[in-house]
């Protein structure tokens, strides 16, 4: 904790500011009252609700399978984008390249879906594919919009990364693709993996982008929930908000627990290291 | 020992480990391709970088990515722009499908297409609705900047310790819905939400104030959505500052306010500069939010285009719609892309 | 773990062999690496400007300079990371333009020693034998052999961040030897050591290397260390040569100012050349207050401007006139403004008639109480005639 009062308070006040709107879904989802300024009573009765809406369960699954297969698809492309732009140089047309990755990052989404919505409509009346919307047409989405944010972070742990670590494993006779596989993809592996994590959460959490390239037939978890709750309030939400916060805190808890480990673990080697 | 002390293959084993000159043909041939007597410079021989040798895998590598975003970002990009076009669209082909289309959806689109761009000029509700998403996302900014910087900086401040963990605690809401994280402050800013029944309460108000459905919760939704992206860029650029230049101040008889106000925040700039990019420039042309606690009147341009694209079915006018936002962001983007940039090399360096 | 003593065994067979075997003075001997007017661009900047060397095998030779000198350019030439701007370079009688890193018969160590974080000591060393696809059984032996070489033997199933910092360096040693190079170039190899392991580490690792036999190549900035462990120097400035001979030669003999005053400290003098012989030269130095006799030919003509370097440890100082030599050559008074005492040397910084500063180091022979020589003193100085060289740039 900083030492002055004032920045204290800022700090508890911004975190407040963060973390109580949260907590009073958390808190809600339990109440047996549908209005959030009456306290009637502990419940599960949201939660029942909840899972007994199949319609919402069925677009979650629909959800997690895109965020799933987006993911992976915008790490292979981000790391290579990543590559590309820590390693090769001043390539011919860098400077677009390097605008199209980050211009995602800050883009508007409403501009995203609709010029992403406009392209599969021309491509179809063109070549046939991709026949109508529907997953694969927000597949196709989610992998653009998201690889943006793995490019961001695959690149910084390159740029960060010693290249000699590189050059020494060429030096030793690796050709350039060995050296990728072998040295490079393990060291920035964690990087990739919170790649992949931050664009999972992305596309699972994406409404706005969807909505433009989704077809009848596939409505994604958030466009479920948009729709109840621009009705206003609506408990039900209140058990799902509670059920991700769940989810995310194990999360976190394992992380804690490893990092834990982990730091343990470098102090013995240091130990180790000092005592030769 | 023997097998290392006779590295040159050929070369004659010598017991003292010194090998002496020893005459040697000219050339080895066979060693290295490209070796024997080759007067030119390979063609692969330019040199930038390490793995410019390899050309042809490192073709592969970036066809993929940079194939990839011409087609679904920048080729989108150029549709939207000859959509949102006039009168030339109807004349040209590629078009015309297009109205087709939407005739199977039960709707002809008679639009005058030339008038796209007449209509965002001529109409004041698409004036309005730019200037308001442009003052929004500023005072927006604004009210992220007021409250990200003292947590930026606390935490920059903190025991090393506790940075990693107050780090997580900022980014973790990111990790849950934000769709939920806005929804949640219908509950609190209602008429009968928390925040009336907690004033009344305390007897502050008598009647309940209107503050759902109204800018005000679009200011505080946005605030709210976007506070972690105005905090992580400025915590980065506050924890790399020396703090011996702080201690230097003190030492030459500078008050701490006074030391903050003359040397950090002036060496914040480059955070500040990148957190309200990241902030503005997408509130800009938020939707979710002034859509979920901004009444009827809170205009910004994410729902005008939202609405004729959905609720009109008029294609052309939201990509003019969405060309115009553009053009309006496009100042701000390429500043952010210089920062974002900018920031890239000083990690090299 | 302590480091051994340098062995004793190899030693002697060293300092023999230097003066008996000398390729670089042999016309008939061949090169074993040949850098042939070699250039590096950067853009605009020249990072190595011209450069032509031979290095002979089984040497240990330095390129030696401040950053920015191109040292390191030329190594990672050599090593295959950058390909000359122009020229080319010859590894064993093999052009190696455009053959990539990964097909050339030379190893690095690197400065950072770049040990791969996520594999074992023994992972490190296998690396290189990996590519070869040498087999299994003789990768353990060879990882075994050399791992007792650099003395870590029981640290082979350690990862990199669990060694101190020499053991790490030598494990970067080891890795590069394993593979046996043609040459073997070593970036900065004892730059992230503290002094005293450095030192230490400096005669360990010429051990090691007559042990192997292998030719080294090292880029450092620091002399002492070029000047111990090398059999010759190329001394860098801005991208070209300054001078390339054995470290006696660089030292005694040096033959421009740069290599002058970046070896060591040195006293020029400006001046002229007045005698020009086959046994000697004469420069008439009004800096110097006296002529200046140089027992070597200078091979400059006559009244070419020039400076003389003197060595702060050849000059004689003195209360007393000096015996012997003749008035008026490589003999000059002054007055004793500074004195900084060392322990074994005491370092005086004497002002000439001229205004020109003078430094001299002399060892404090005896204990004295109270020091014969004192501020404002006026003192005369001498040195022998094959104390100074004759520089022209």
């Amino acid at each position: 904790m900083p030492k002055s009062w004032f920045l204290r308070i800022g700090l508890v006040t911004g975190l407040l500011f963060l973390y109580l709107p949260i907590l009073l879904l958390v808190i809600l989802s339990f109440n047996a009252n549908r209005s959030v300024a009456v306290w009637s009573g502990f419940s599960f009765h949201w939660y029942r609700e909840l899972f007994n809406d199949q319609q919402l369960l069925s677009a979650a699954w629909l959800s997690v399978q895109v965020a799933f297969v987006s993911a992976t698809f915008a790490v292979v492309l981000g790391t290579l984008a990543g590559l590309m732009l820590a390693r090769f140089g001043a390539f011919r047309g860098r400077a677009l390249f390097s605008g199209m990755v980050s211009a995602p990052l800050v883009m508007p989404e409403v501009i995203l879906g609709l010029s992403l919505l406009l392209l599969f409509v021309s491509l179809e009346q063109l070549t046939g594919w991709p026949e109508g919307r529907g997953m694969l047409t927000i597949i196709l989405s989610h992998i653009t919009f998201t690889m943006a944010f793995v490019t961001v972070v695959v690149q910084s742990r390159l740029v960060s990364m010693d290249a000699s670590l590189e050059e020494a494993a060429m030096d030793l006779g690796a050709r350039p693709a060995k050296v990728f596989f072998v040295i490079t993809l393990p060291i920035i592996a964690p990087a990739i993996v919170s790649g992949w994590l931050l664009a999972f959460t992305l596309s699972l959490d994406d409404l706005v982008i969807t909505s433009f390239v989704s077809g009848p037939g596939s409505t994604t978890l958030p466009q479920v929930v948009f729709s109840s709750v621009r009705l206003g309030l609506s408990p039900k939400i209140n058990a799902l908000a509670t059920i991700v916060v769940a989810i995310v805190a194990v999360g976190i808890i394992i992380a804690g627990i490893y990092n834990a480990r982990q730091e343990r673990m470098r102090q013995l080697d240091e130990k180790m290291a000092a005592q030769g | 020992m023997a097998a290392i002390s006779n590295p040159v293959p050929g070369g004659s084993r010598n017991s003292a480990g010194l090998v002496p000159p020893e005459p040697v043909e000219p050339v080895t041939s066979g060693q290295a391709p490209g070796g024997a007597g080759a007067a030119e410079p390979g063609p692969r021989g330019s040199g930038l970088g390490l793995l410019s040798r390899f050309r042809p895998g490192r073709g592969v590598v970036m066809a993929i990515p940079y194939g990839w975003l011409l087609l679904f970002f920048l080729i989108p990009f150029l549709i939207v722009l000859k959509i949102s076009l006039s009168e030339a669209q109807l004349a040209i082909p590629p078009f015309t499908p297009l109205t087709e289309t939407l005739a199977e959806e039960g709707r002809t689109v008679i639009t005058l297409f030339w008038d796209n761009y007449r209509r965002l000029t001529g109409d004041d509700l698409y004036i309005i609705a730019y200037l308001n998403s442009l003052w929004i996302a500023f005072v927006s900014t604004i009210f992220c900047l007021l409250i990200g910087y003292p947590v930026a900086y606390a935490i920059a401040k903190a025991d090393p310790r506790w940075r990693a963990p107050l780090l997580m605690l900022i980014i973790l809401p990111f990790w849950t819905s934000f769709l939920i994280r806005v929804y949640a402050w219908i509950g609190i800013l209602s008429d009968t939400g928390l925040l009336n029944n907690f004033l009344m309460m305390l007897g502050i108000i008598d009647s309940p104030l209107r503050i759902l459905y109204t800018p005000t919760a679009t200011y505080i939704g946005i605030t709210y959505s976007y506070l972690p992206f105005m905090i992580l860029p400025l915590y980065a650029t506050l924890e790399k500052m020396d703090n011996t230049l702080l201690e230097a101040a003190a030492d030459l008889g500078c008050p701490p306010w006074k030391a903050f106000l003359t040397i950090t925040l002036p060496l914040s700039i480059p955070g500040m500069l990148a957190g309200s990019l990241l902030v503005f420039i997408p509130a800009t042309g938020e939707f979710v939010i002034p859509e979920l606690l901004g009444g009827p009147d809170t205009l910004m341009i994410g729902r005008v285009l939202w609405s004729e694209f959905f609720n009109n079915r008029d294609w052309p006018v939201a990509s003019a719609v969405a060309i115009a936002l553009l053009l309006f962001l496009v100042v701000p983007i390429m500043l952010f892309q210089n920062v974002q940039g900018r920031q890239q090399e000083a990690g090299r360096g | 773990m302590a480091m051994p003593p340098p062995t004793a065994a190899a030693s002697p067979s060293r300092t023999a062999a230097k003066t008996t075997l000398e390729p670089w003075r042999d016309p008939q001997a061949k090169p074993y690496v040949r850098v042939e007017k070699v250039t590096k661009k950067f853009g605009d900047f020249t990072a190595v400007d011209d450069v032509s060397l031979s290095i002979y095998r089984g040497e240990f030779f330095s390129l030696l300079g401040g950053s920015g000198s191109g040292k390191t350019t030329l190594l990672r030439m050599l090593a295959g990371f950058e390909q000359p701007t122009e020229g080319r370079i010859f590894i064993d009688g093999v052009d190696m333009s455009g053959v990539p890193p990964y097909e050339r018969p030379v190893n690095m160590m690197f400065q950072s020693y770049a040990l791969f974080p996520h594999m074992t000591v023994e992972g490190n060393i296998a690396f290189g034998l990996h590519q070869d696809k040498v087999p299994k059984a003789e990768i353990q032996d060879r990882v075994r052999e050399v791992l007792e070489l650099v003395q870590l033997a029981q640290f082979g199933k350690r990862k990199p961040h669990q060694l101190s910092g020499g053991q790490r360096q030598r494990v970067a040693l080891a890795r590069a030897l394993v593979k046996r190079p043609k040459i073997l170039l070593l970036d900065e190899p004892l730059g992230a050591l503290d002094k005293k392991l450095r030192e230490q580490t400096q005669f360990e690792l010429v051990n090691i290397q007559e042990k192997v036999g292998i030719t080294f190549v090292i880029v450092t900035h620091d002399q002492e260390e070029a000047m111990t462990m090398s059999s010759r120097i190329a001394v860098m400035n801005r991208g070209y040569i300054a001078q390339v001979g054995t470290p006696t030669e660089i030292y005694e003999y040096p033959n421009n100012r740069f290599v002058a005053e970046f070896i060591g400290s040195v006293n020029t003098f400006s001046g002229r050349v007045i005698e020009s012989a086959q046994d000697h030269s004469l420069v008439r130095s009004e800096e110097a207050g006296c002529d200046l006799y140089i027992s070597h030919p200078s091979h400059i003509a006559t009244g070419t401007p020039c400076w003389v370097a003197v060595r702060p440890e050849k000059v004689t100082i003195s209360k007393d006139q000096p015996m012997g030599g003749e008035p008026g050559r490589n003999q000059t008074q002054g007055v004793v403004k500074e004195i900084a005492y060392l322990g074994d040397v005491s370092i005086y910084d004497v002002e000439l008639d001229s205004g020109k500063r003078v430094r001299v180091t002399a060892p404090n022979v005896t204990r004295r109480t109270e020091m014969p020589i004192t501020w404002e003193d006026r003192v005369h100085l001498s040195w022998r005639p094959f104390a100074g060289s004759v520089l022209t740039e």
